[in-house]
């Protein structure tokens, strides 16, 4: 609620506050839902809600700059013939070419190859230009399979079969026709200009049982190979999980509320799935209930925003993240100094989140080829990589207060919660106190 | 010829053997006994083979086929020839769900009936089925042509985009915007072409054909369903 009207008489109910009311406006206007990208935008329990307890005598702390603290890590131990090793557990996300530009796609490949990291497709098949510039990417296996194709799965360096993302659990992508441009409708077969909804169920099994067999065929056809990750939004994680390491995934993926969207209805972003702090607490304890924690690897996403979530996540049981909407601010999405094209559309800097319409000021979240041309790959790319070895650094500090010489070592009891809610959500005690809501003292 | 009995080898092997030819084709032939309906055979293949299944197969036989021929002499399992690219996969018997499920290309010949979702967001590939197939059939379906000589289950075509659907028999229901087309010479023609290369003798003038109304295809929200 913004209370800064002039008239301190003047009172602005918190139930019927402006920006509700404007939508209450806006559904009457036009009979149509809201529709917009980004993530969930309402205030939730997150990482913000944690300490680290530093070193001090009961702890040894290692020296903040050369001791070393090991960032790698190896993803698809369980059954690939060929894990994808990664220098910096901080991933880049799926985002498909036609959600972003040919230039986007592009550099976040350059980006994420330049630090060692992994990068990841989307709905919409693989681009020549992101395969080109990505050492190590990721094809997404969604159910729409828009450009799927064995020559591209075979050009992967994992498949990561999605059954749902953060932002929509239980939906479907969306493109509309504004953003359906010839090419985008050439690698997706379908025709220009119209609105795309792509399915939010896979077409060909039902039930965990078939996509073991699903898995199993993927692994035929790629010879065993690569890994193959299931990514989830995050809702019933602890049987989603266990039921994605039943059906033989090597690296699972959760994906919380706060994970972003190109574009999908405000009332999915707003009011499915659960926030990020409370899928991971879940998702370990699947995987350590069923023996298989550290030995199918967790990639958890929503929401993560510098070193101290990627800590944190890590701390709580994680063995990477993901970053997508922190990945595209760093190439410029919001960027202030287009905030004067951000008013002629209606929005602000910091605030825009009509990727879905392809009129986005920095290029990014549109197929506009004059939008798009703003967005230097080679630049974008730097821009990346620099922010991803600062997210690196800032959690390899924390890793070393806390003493560890590994960032994986990092664990929940080096970490206190600020508020009872959180302490319940990531299973970590109050501070001050030994107490663990939900858990005997 | 090369023979595979896969009660003494695995699907595993197999499949490595067969895509071992894409490097180094040693042998266009294959001849596969003692399927016991087992899952994935025969999928991945990318070179032009010519593979004869003896027996019924599981699941995702000939699973993003490219070049290949791919014969099932006997039943086939959900998503037979899923995702293909191009050659030609032909059941002899029944298939069931998912026949065709997203295939880009190619020719899936189905001489019994198949279950629900035939061609199933298909994109491109052409399906000729010479008995019934389910409900669902063709849902999302964006490219490519589905031919039925039998009966169509319920809700056949729902959220079509581009694909053709041709039905000799009965339409149980047609699904959200999908309607019945006229059949000019050119659809004649073609449906001619198509189930001559699927072996079928009906007669084209027999047929009626289905496709998209195309009044999903931008947000009318009294479109909602």
């Amino acid at each position: 609620m913004n209370n800064d009207h002039p008239q301190d008489n003047l009172r602005e109910s918190a139930t019927f506050d402006r920006t509700t009311m404007a939508e209450i406006r806006r559904a009457a206007e036009t009979g149509i839902y809201d529709i917009r990208g980004f993530g969930a935008k309402r205030k939730l329990p997150h990482f913000d809600d944690l300490l680290f307890l530093g070193a001090s005598m009961s702890r040894y702390p290692l020296e903040g700059y050369r001791e070393a603290c090991d960032t790698s890590v190896t993803l698809g131990t369980r059954f690939a013939k060929k894990p994808i090793v990664i220098d910096t557990p901080v991933t880049i996300a799926g985002m498909s070419f036609g959600a972003l530009s040919a230039n986007a796609k592009e550099a976040l490949g350059r980006g994420a190859s330049a630090v060692g990291t992994s990068t990841t497709t989307g709905d919409g098949g693989m681009t020549p230009e992101e395969r080109g510039q990505s050492d190590k990417l990721v094809y997404q296996y969604l159910p729409s399979r828009y450009g799927m194709n064995p020559d591209d799965l075979r050009k992967a360096d994992a498949i990561e079969i999605v059954l749902g993302q953060g932002a929509k659990p239980g939906g479907g992508g969306m493109l509309l026709g504004q953003k359906i441009t010839d090419r985008v409708a050439g690698m997706r077969t379908l025709p220009k200009g119209v609105d795309q909804r792509s399915a939010c169920r896979h077409p060909d099994w039902t039930g965990p049982d078939d996509l073991t067999i699903k898995i199993q065929e993927l692994r035929e056809i790629t010879d065993w190979l690569i890994p193959i990750y299931i990514k989830i939004g995050a809702t019933r994680t602890y049987y989603d999980v266990k039921l994605a390491v039943k059906a033989g995934a090597d690296v699972v993926v959760v994906d919380g509320m706060q994970g972003g969207t190109a574009a999908t209805q405000e009332v999915f972003i707003e009011h499915v799935g659960i926030p990020t702090l409370a899928a991971i607490p879940q998702a370990v304890q699947a995987l350590q209930d069923m023996g298989m924690h550290r030995k199918v690897q967790l990639i958890v996403s929503g929401g993560i925003r510098n070193g101290a979530d990627v800590a944190k996540c890590m701390a709580l049981g994680a063995d990477a993240v993901a970053i997508g909407t922190a990945a595209l601010v760093a190439l410029g999405c919001n960027d202030p100094k287009y905030d004067d094209e951000f008013k002629q559309i209606g929005s602000a800097a910091g605030f825009y989140d009509d990727y879905h319409e392809g009129k986005d000021p920095a290029g990014i979240s549109t197929q506009d080829p004059q939008l798009a041309q703003r967005l230097n790959p080679v630049d974008g790319g730097r821009k990346l990589a620099n922010y991803i070895r600062v997210l690196t650094l800032e959690a390899q500090t924390l890793a070393r207060a806390c003493g560890k010489s590994n960032l994986n070592n990092l664990e929940p009891e080096d970490m206190v919660a600020l508020t009872v809610e959180s302490a319940a959500m990531a299973k970590v005690p109050l501070v001050g106190t030994n107490w663990i809501p939900g858990q005997a003292f | 010829m090369q023979s595979i009995n896969l009660a003494e080898h695995s699907v595993r092997q197999l499949n490595q053997l067969l895509h071992d030819q894409y490097n180094h084709l040693d042998e266009r032939q294959w001849d596969v006994s003692q399927t016991s309906g087992q899952h994935n055979i025969a999928c991945g293949l990318n070179q032009n083979l010519e593979v004869n299944i003896h027996g019924h197969v599981g699941y995702f036989c000939a699973g993003m086929n490219q070049l290949a021929y791919v014969t099932v002499h006997g039943n086939a399992g959900q998503g037979v020839a899923e995702n293909m690219m191009s050659g030609t996969v032909h059941v002899k018997g029944d298939a069931s769900s998912a026949a065709g499920a997203t295939a880009h290309g190619g020719l899936l010949i189905v001489d019994g009936n198949t279950g629900a979702r035939c061609g199933i967001s298909m994109k491109g590939c052409d399906i000729v089925v010479k008995g019934n197939v389910g409900h669902m059939s063709c849902f999302m379906a964006q490219a490519g042509t589905l031919v039925v000589c039998g009966d169509a289950g319920e809700a056949l075509g729902d959220s079509l985009y581009e694909t053709v659907i041709y039905v000799k028999g009965k339409v149980q229901s047609l699904g959200a915007d999908c309607i019945e087309k006229p059949v000019t010479e050119k659809h004649l023609k073609k449906l001619k072409k198509l189930l001559k290369s699927a072996g079928a003798e009906e007669d084209p003038a027999q047929f009626k054909r289905y496709g998209s109304a195309r009044q999903l295809y931008n947000f009318k929200v009294d479109n909602a369903y």
